[in-house]
């Protein structure tokens, strides 16, 4: 019974000698593709950060409205932000690189989606980025076209083409990650069909002076103000 | 090179058929019925009048007018006026129209009239305005004599004007081209102007109608060619201005077709403009014209309404152009009422000055930026109709000269911005 017991006793250790045999120069290999990647990210890191520099990146998100985003949200700046992001990506690739090198069955299948959720997740940055670019100069033209035909709430109608702007990169972002795309999808309907029903209530209700003054005004143009405006030339 | 991309065949064939000229007179047109009529028939008065043995022909590029003005410059014949007149033309008036685009386009119109000018080999080209209602038969001479008889380049028209006429061009297009680069032009876009044979030749092989500075105003473009390439420069008085659109003005886009392209022109001619320091008065002929009566009343409080929310609405939109500094003194001023309110000149000038050191760095969307200056040309608006309002032409004339010393005297200022990062 006792030298059954050493026996089994010694067996398993000398199985979990042999493992660890089989095992280490595979973590072995997985320490150094790690440390690899840290050292590939960190120089694609500081690449991206010089590149972004030479390229004024942070004018154009500037432009975009990103910056102030980022700003409000105690976030680092738009070029700081990025040549991490890229440092993250692409550490966490390597280091799932060298975990695939371990051979543990359940995890090849959830490493394999992660390098298939990459281009995605790139192509939902691109999105959301020129996303907030465009809700920037559509909100910048629309609050100067309304400033400068002397229309009363400029600056609201202007953060509405904003809002309505973002949502909607928004869900084209969050339905290309394929996260929650039905919800942002509904959302988006929901908010969007509640602003215009909104628009028209408030028009048609409540601003039933304000219709029939404007169209007034479009339909029979009084002379006074036709001599109202400074000729410029 | 101009003429085989613009000139359509049956134009070519037109223009062959005229052979060569010595005076083109150019009209651009859109819908213009309801005036062409008297502008043609003073355009031929004063051909009649003061060109009898030159070889004229009137050339009408229109933007696809719908209300039958191009039938009508073509029907127009010289007989009508030869009734009224006791003098003949020696030669044959050709009046040829063609439709260079369905859309008008300010600047084909022009290239079309400067190519067909450069193919009839004109020594001269008059633009007129198919809206100057007041043209008397004498403009033409006055236009055009200097070019043709005194080898000038460039005649610029000064026209007599009420006190509160031609805001933009008193207090931004005349002080601004006049500061930048040197020359006292005080109608640097004119409804009508003069050009020579050459300058055109020149213009047309410089393509600079196809820049965006040449696209957007090619009235300020030759203007500014001409003064850049050293061109011979004059002004020459003529009568009142006409103004049938006042009031219906999109005072955007007249600020993007003048304004636009003023600040525009100043990058690629930075080199020259750079070194130029104070103004010369170009030779100016005839005799100086009247303040006109004036004829409208304007709406002072609804400028200063326009202006105040102009500044806090686009607060966002001008923090991004100008100074703290300045955005400070404008919400400032934007906080005075009616009867306190003043956009002093120097103030002014150098919002002008930021708002050009903007665009040449595209801070924004450079349409937006220019978008943005129209509530600030209101504010100053208001300030030129207050100080005008009692005023004599002496009065006006010396409050106009203080503003173009303001222009000139902080030029450094411009420079300095120009070269900053913002």
């Amino acid at each position: 019974m006792r030298e059954t017991i050493l026996t089994e006793l010694i067996q398993a250790f000398q199985q979990m000698a042999r493992d660890i045999v089989h095992y280490l120069p595979r973590l072995v290999v997985m320490l150094i593709i790690a440390l690899v990647g840290w050292l590939i990210a960190y120089l694609l890191k500081v690449l991206v950060r010089s590149s972004l520099r030479l390229t004024k990146f942070s004018k154009l998100s500037e432009n975009a409205g990103a910056t102030e985003l980022l700003h409000q949200a105690a976030l680092p700046s738009s070029t700081e932000l990025v040549s991490r992001l890229v440092f993250w990506v692409a550490w966490f690739g390597f280091f799932l690189l060298g975990v695939s090198v371990l051979g543990i069955a359940g995890l090849q299948e959830y490493i394999s989606e992660f390098f298939l959720f990459l281009p995605r997740l790139f192509v939902a940055l691109v999105i959301l980025f020129f996303g907030l670019v465009a809700a920037t100069f559509f909100s910048r033209a629309v609050l100067l076209a309304a400033v400068n035909a002397n229309f009363r709430s400029s600056r609201m109608l202007s953060t509405a083409v904003r809002i309505i702007i973002i949502i909607f990169a928004f869900s084209m972002a969050f339905e290309i990650l394929g996260v929650a795309a039905e919800t942002m999808l509904i959302a988006f309907a929901t908010v969007f069909g509640a602003a215009m029903l909104a628009l028209a209530i408030a028009f048609g209700l409540g601003g039933q002076d304000l219709a029939r003054r404007f169209l007034q005004r479009k339909l029979e143009p009084n002379k006074e103000e036709k001599e109202d405006e400074l000729s410029p030339l | 090179m101009a003429e085989e991309t613009l000139l359509n065949d049956d134009f070519l064939r037109q223009l062959i058929n005229v052979g060569e000229v010595d005076i083109v007179v150019g009209l651009s047109t859109h819908n213009h019925a309801r005036t062409i009529g008297p502008v043609i028939a003073a355009i031929q008065a004063g051909i009649l009048k003061c060109f009898p043995r030159e070889r004229v022909a009137i050339i009408n590029a229109d933007g696809g007018s719908q209300d039958g003005t191009t039938e009508l410059v073509e029907r127009a014949s010289i007989d009508d006026v030869w009734r009224e007149s006791k003098v003949f033309a020696l030669r044959t008036l050709h009046s040829i129209s063609v439709r260079y685009d369905r859309t008008p386009d300010p600047g084909k119109a022009l290239q079309t009239i400067l190519a067909a000018t450069d193919l009839l080999r004109a020594k001269t080209c008059v633009l007129i305005s198919p809206e100057s209602t007041t043209i008397e038969p004498d403009w033409l001479q006055r236009l055009a004599r200097p070019v043709y008889d005194e080898n000038f380049d460039l005649v610029c028209p000064i026209y007599a004007r009420q006190r509160s006429d031609g805001a933009l061009m008193r207090n931004l297009l005349y002080p601004m081209t006049r500061s930048i680069y040197g020359c006292r032009i005080r109608e640097p876009y004119g409804s009508e102007f003069a050009i020579s044979g050459r300058l055109v030749t020149d213009f047309l092989a410089k393509g600079i109608s196809n820049d965006d500075w040449g696209r957007m105003g090619p009235e300020i473009a030759v203007t500014v060619t001409a003064i850049v390439g050293k061109y011979r420069v004059c002004q020459a008085f003529l009568g009142a201005k006409a103004h049938p659109g006042r009031g219906t003005q999109d005072v955007v886009g007249v600020m993007r077709r003048t304004v636009g392209a003023l600040f525009s022109s100043m990058d690629s001619n930075f080199g020259m403009w750079s070194v130029v320091s104070g103004s010369e008065l170009p030779p100016t002929f005839g005799k100086p014209p009247e303040i006109e009566p004036e004829g409208s009343r304007i709406n002072r409080k609804r400028l200063l309404d326009m202006f105040a929310a102009g500044v806090a609405q686009l607060e966002p939109v001008l923090r991004s152009i100008l100074s703290p500094s300045m955005l400070g003194e404008l919400q400032r001023i934007a906080a005075l009422g009616i009867n306190e309110f003043e956009y002093p000149a120097e103030l002014w000038t150098r919002t002008v000055f930021e708002f050009v050191a903007s665009y040449h760095k595209s801070i924004i969307n450079r349409d937006h930026i220019i978008q943005a200056l129209v509530p600030l040309y209101r504010g100053r608006s208001l300030t030129f109709l207050t100080e005008n309002r009692n005023g004599n032409g002496e009065n006006i004339e010396t409050r106009e000269e203080a503003l173009c010393a303001d222009f000139e005297r902080l030029k450094p200022y411009l420079l300095k911005i120009w070269a900053d990062g913002k």
